[in-house]
């Protein structure tokens, strides 16, 4: 027993070398200390969170390949890092995962259409940042046509299928509660189910993010059949993220989904980017179209990053209104307006900060 | 002091060295390492050291990992309003209400589950393994195949099969499935029952929804129907087994009485079978128990599926699954316990 | 006539009395209902087209399509090793097995073979290429039993003896072949899934927590307060709680539990989840046989001068894994149905694939054609297993084997 108590009395010292004995071992990229982007580099890979099954944002398809804006923010990250679009592992997270799934260090970044904020954002709260907003979508309720169902008000005592674990299950909380309507929230784990469980009719409504609920109905075998009720329930501004306390790596991502708007807004688009930059190589008098591109100054060495990742990133995957257009826009099966997601020089709320 | 050989790794007693003649003195003397008074502190010193080394790694990690993220160990969110609300509770729950009061919501729905399913799996799990001994060759069959194949299909897979292919199919309204007393709809099960005045009244249509003494959500019935048939499976055998031990000479005794084959199924062999029976039940009834946070596959707010929205909405993984396994645990204990007092009983009983 | 006997026996079993006779009809009529319903679902309304469509995915995930020869040379090797062992085993005649070649037990294997390779492949539509590997993979087996029960017997005796030992290399080539390296493309286990993942998770589980259970086990039964406490606080902290919360603490906070860099993939964590959760319970199957072994067989082998670990080793295990075995089996026929759980913290076993599947709009609603496939799947497999338990068991039942 003596041995045992000794040893006891021992542990606190024990905790300490442990703890001790973890140092930081950051080592990054260009002079920026990143611990998360040395991991990468090493790794030769950028893991990245999304959900996977999601037409229009990240959706897998038959061959193995994933499709869709958020999918292609991770493409975008990849060919910033590693210059090949190629290099992303995806993991499919359900919402109920995704945070801890970045907490602790399992994917590098989110791309999962994830609403920013202030709970998720604040170090008390989820603890995680958040890179510029690449979808501005607001909470929306589905109904099938034939309900005649036209307002929240219509669903009172009614079942609702929603899926757990998001901001919709609270707003769906917080807007029934204010109009004091009783309803059933049938909640799920992931989005397959809760959309199973709707077209099951076992509820007689689904709410979501009104481009989620787009996007599911462009898979539904008669989606003529179902309609977005006029209601918009919430701000929905959804968000890629990465972990607090590498703020150097939160960087890298945010300026990387600036540059492909700044692409859209400087006119830059996948097929001509080579004509632009051979443009901006040939003319030293264009300095804004150099910085930008990287053929001048260092503003890819100041975030870790290589110097032509802006080029890189739109050759992998175009501007933001080539991602939205080919993903969600009205020639993609989701049919969406670009309504707040349009460039601010067009009255909409994509905005990039200037590249100086 | 005991000069035993240490066993390391059984307790029980073996010939002590005393049994032997005493060493002789002209041998060296045993080195220290190999003295029969070290060797199990030493074992249990290396083993000890081991075991802190890594308990201190991992518990140091999680605390310096979780106070970078601001997450260390605290209970004041409890108290904080839960926002969410649940689709079904036994006692009043709304949005406003705390975080503890909604995880006492899945609590309760949680022991509902577990105390109908116990119910539920004992009844037809006796009921199957009784057909083990019955006459007819059929009955046994097929008693035999619905616990060849129960058992050998995953329970998740048969929940999600009950809930999406079998209680999805339902209709509502007139569309729905009416057996008398009975009705099956997708907005849930309807039974019989006395309402007031002990008039026994059944499920009735009223403007296109039905309404009943008793309604029970699809979630709560298709959770039900899955853990019942598949623990029944469990409990049938055995049930045959406890039924298997009791001498062939009680049987045809009972039945030179003259007694019927439920008679002395009833009277005789059953309750000399249950000491038998009742341990093998515990460990049937704990894995129920713990198989009914599977409801969080169909939709059913059970325990598991309010505190993982709890987690979502506050982030708090470690404290979230430290009430998870607590719960769980007393609930296992409590199983035990009553089924520990019921075990004493029937062997009091015994002859 | 030899139905006259048979007509007896349906009378004795069926009509006995007059109750009997109605209860049997009743039956009889539900049963020809439900099963003629069945049918007609199956071969009318079914679509199977959902299982045909997405056969690899369910077969192996998103592994890469380049990097799928490792797979087909995988499945070659094992019939191949199958093949060998199921041949010698026939050819080598021992005290509790018959000399016979191919006993009717094998015939039928036989059939069910040819039968399974030449309707399976054709009925989930792969590709003629696709659909002759198959035939070509059964062949292989079939050809490798037929020459290793025909001159098995002409081998030396050593060479006999290092066959079991195919097994586990084997196993290890497996693993280095489906995760690569060592020259080959790495495939993350992110990559892995399907049936392929099932397999993998199952057996990794069942093989690690063996030992781990077997230890566990005399730890609980040993004198010394640490290691008995240390076990006993394992085993109940393990028991008490549901798989689910297990996988929940692996997914959510064990990444908080080690260092930075050293956190498997979580794949792997909820491979080690599984074999921790299944090792407690192997651990309380392992202490009832030996429980079960009278205390008078250690004394004896300790009097024969053998030493703890001695006498432990080849006295008392054999004997207690003998007796344990059933219940051990179970346990890993339930683990093999618990790696459906995986689908509830998102990895794409069988039947997380499943619900991708069912996910896709092209196959929507078409959930009773995919739950009774993996249904019919994963009751092929516990069933074998059980077979395969008893076998085993009645191979080792020291009463049965004549002397």
């Amino acid at each position: 027993m003596l041995q045992l108590r000794r040893l006891l009395s021992a542990s606190p010292l024990l905790l300490a070398l442990v703890m001790g004995g973890c140092a930081d071992e950051g080592s990054g990229g260009g002079g920026v200390q990143s611990e998360k982007m040395a991991t990468i580099r090493s790794r030769g890979k950028l893991v990245c969170g999304v959900d996977g099954k999601l037409p229009g944002f990240s959706f897998l398809g038959p061959d193995g390949t994933y499709s869709g804006l958020d999918a292609d923010t991770c493409r975008a990250m990849a060919a910033a890092l590693f210059g090949d679009p190629g290099q992303v592992e995806y993991r499919d997270l359900n919402s109920s995962e995704r945070f801890a799934a970045l907490a602790s260090g399992e994917v590098d970044m989110l791309a999962r259409n994830t609403t920013k904020t202030l709970s998720r954002d604040s170090a008390g709260g989820n603890g995680i940042s958040f890179g510029p907003t690449t979808f501005y979508d607001g909470q929306g309720m589905m109904v099938p046509a034939a309900s005649g169902i036209a307002s929240l008000k219509d669903l009172d005592g009614k079942p609702i299928c929603v899926e757990s674990g998001t901001t919709t299950e609270l707003n769906l909380a917080d807007r029934m509660r204010e109009q004091g309507i009783a309803y059933t929230p049938l909640k799920f784990q992931t989005g397959d189910q809760t959309y199973a469980a709707y077209l099951g009719k076992r509820c007689v409504a689904v709410t979501s993010d009104r481009s989620q609920l787009a996007a599911k109905r462009s898979g539904f075998p008669d989606p003529d059949q179902h309609v977005l009720l006029p209601v918009v329930m919430s701000k929905e501004p959804l968000t890629p993220a990465s972990i607090n306390g590498d703020p150097a790596w939160a960087d890298a991502i945010r300026w990387t989904v600036y540059a492909l708007f700044q692409a859209e807004e400087l006119g830059i688009t996948q097929a001509n980017v080579a004509e632009k930059l051979a443009e901006a190589k040939a003319n030293t008098n264009q300095a804004d179209l150099r910085r930008f591109l990287g053929v001048e100054g260092d503003f890819g060495k100041q975030l870790g990053l290589p110097a032509d990742f802006v080029v890189q990133a739109v050759t992998a995957v175009g501007n933001y209104g080539e991602i939205f257009e080919r993903n969600v826009g009205r020639a993609s099966a989701l049919k969406l307006d670009r309504a707040e997601n349009r460039q601010w020089t067009d009255g909409g709320l994509i905005y990039s900060p200037p590249f100086r | 002091m005991d000069r035993r050989w240490p066993d390391l790794f059984t307790a029980v007693p073996l010939i002590t060295p005393d049994a032997y003649p005493p060493m002789s003195e002209q041998k060296p003397p045993i080195p220290w390492w190999r003295d029969r008074r070290v060797i199990p502190w030493l074992v249990q010193g290396v083993v000890g050291l081991a075991m802190l080394v890594v308990i201190a790694l991992l518990v140091g990690n999680l605390v310096r990992n979780l106070t970078a993220a601001g997450l260390l160990l605290s209970w004041r969110w409890l108290g904080q309003p839960a926002s969410f609300d649940v689709a079904e509770s036994l006692i009043p729950f709304d949005a406003a209400m705390p975080y503890w009061r909604a995880l006492v919501v899945g609590l309760v729905n949680s022991l509902r589950a577990i105390v109908v399913g116990l119910v539920g799996a004992t009844l037809l799990g006796t009921a199957v393994g009784m057909t083990a001994y019955s006459g007819n060759g059929l009955v046994r069959r097929l008693g035999r195949i619905y616990v060849e194949v129960i058992r050998n299909i995953p329970l998740l897979l048969q929940l999600l099969f009950w809930y999406f292919v079998v209680f999805l199919s339902f209709g509502n309204g007139t569309e729905a499935l009416q057996i008398p007393g009975v009705v099956l709809a997708k907005s849930g099960l309807y039974l019989a029952w006395f309402a007031e005045g002990w008039s026994w009244q059944g499920p009735q249509l009223v403007n296109g929804i039905w309404q009943a003494p008793w309604r029970f959500s699809v979630e709560f019935a298709a959770l039900l129907t899955g853990l019942i048939t598949y623990t029944g499976a469990f409990v049938a055998e055995v049930v045959r087994g406890g039924i298997a031990a009791v001498p062939r000479g009680q049987w045809e005794a009972a039945t030179s009485l003259g007694l019927h084959w439920s008679q002395s199924m009833r009277s005789v062999v059953l309750p000399q079978a249950l000491p038998v029976i009742i341990p093998g039940l515990n460990s049937q009834y704990i894995s129920l128990a713990k198989n009914s946070a599977l409801a969080v596959a169909v939709g059913y707010a059970d325990l598991y599926s309010v505190a993982e929205t709890t987690l979502n909405q506050t982030g708090r993984a470690l404290e979230v699954f430290l009430l998870l396994l607590g719960a769980y645990l007393v609930i296992d204990l409590l199983i035990s316990a009553v089924m520990n007092g019921l075990n004493q009983l029937v062997q009091i009983r015994e002859r | 006539m030899a139905s006259h006997p048979a007509l007896k026996a349906i009378r004795r079993e069926l009509f006995a009395s007059r109750t009997d006779g109605l209860i049997s009809l009743g039956l009889l009529a539900l049963i020809g209902a439900s099963l003629l319903g069945l049918l007609r679902w199956a071969f009318l309304q079914a679509q199977w087209v959902v299982i045909q469509a997405n056969s690899t995915l369910f077969a192996v995930g998103r592994y890469p399509l380049d990097q799928q020869w490792r797979l087909w040379l995988l499945v070659a090797l094992l019939a191949m090793a199958s093949g060998l062992s199921w041949g010698l085993l026939r050819a080598i005649p021992r005290a509790d097995r018959s000399g016979v070649l191919w006993p009717l037990n094998d015939r039928i294997a036989l059939a069910l073979l040819a039968f399974l390779a030449s309707w399976a492949p054709a009925a989930l539509g792969l590709s003629v290429p696709l659909q002759a590997r198959w035939w070509l993979i059964t062949a292989l087996l079939l050809a490798i039993r037929w020459s290793a029960g025909r001159w098995g017997r002409r081998l030396p005796p050593r060479l006999l003896k290092l066959v079991p030992l195919i097994w586990p290399l084997l196993y290890l080539l497996g693993m280095a072949l489906i995760s690569g390296g060592l020259g080959l493309v790495r495939v993350p286990p992110s990559e892995w899934g399907g049936l392929l993942l099932t397999v993998l998770m199952a057996s990794f589980a069942i093989l690690a927590s063996f030992p781990l259970g077997v230890l566990m086990a005399l730890g609980r039964r040993s004198e010394l307060p640490l290691l008995r406490w240390g076990s006993v606080v394992y085993i109940e902290f393990v028991r008490g709680a549901p798989l689910i919360t297990l996988l929940f603490l692996g997914q959510n906070i064990l990444g908080f539990m080690l260092p930075g860099g050293l956190a498997p993939d979580r794949v792997w964590r909820a491979a080690w989840v599984l074999t921790f959760f299944c090792g407690a319970y192997v651990a309380e199957a392992v202490r009832a046989g030996l429980a079960s072994v009278p205390a008078g067989q250690q004394e004896a082998a300790r009097s024969l001068g053998l030493t703890v670990p001695q006498a432990l080793q080849q006295v008392v295990l054999p004997q207690a894994l003998r007796i344990a075995l059933p219940a051990t089996v179970g346990q890993f026929i339930s683990l093999l149905q618990d790696t459906t759980l995986l689908s509830l913290i998102g990895l794409l076993e069988l039947l997380g694939t499943a619900r991708t599947v069912m996910a896709n709009p092209d196959f929507l609603g078409l959930t009773a054609e995919v739950y009774l496939t993996l249904a019919v799947l994963f009751w092929c497999c516990c069933a074998a297993l059980g077979l395969g338990s008893r076998a085993l068991e009645r191979r080792l039942d020291p009463t049965h084997s004549p002397a």
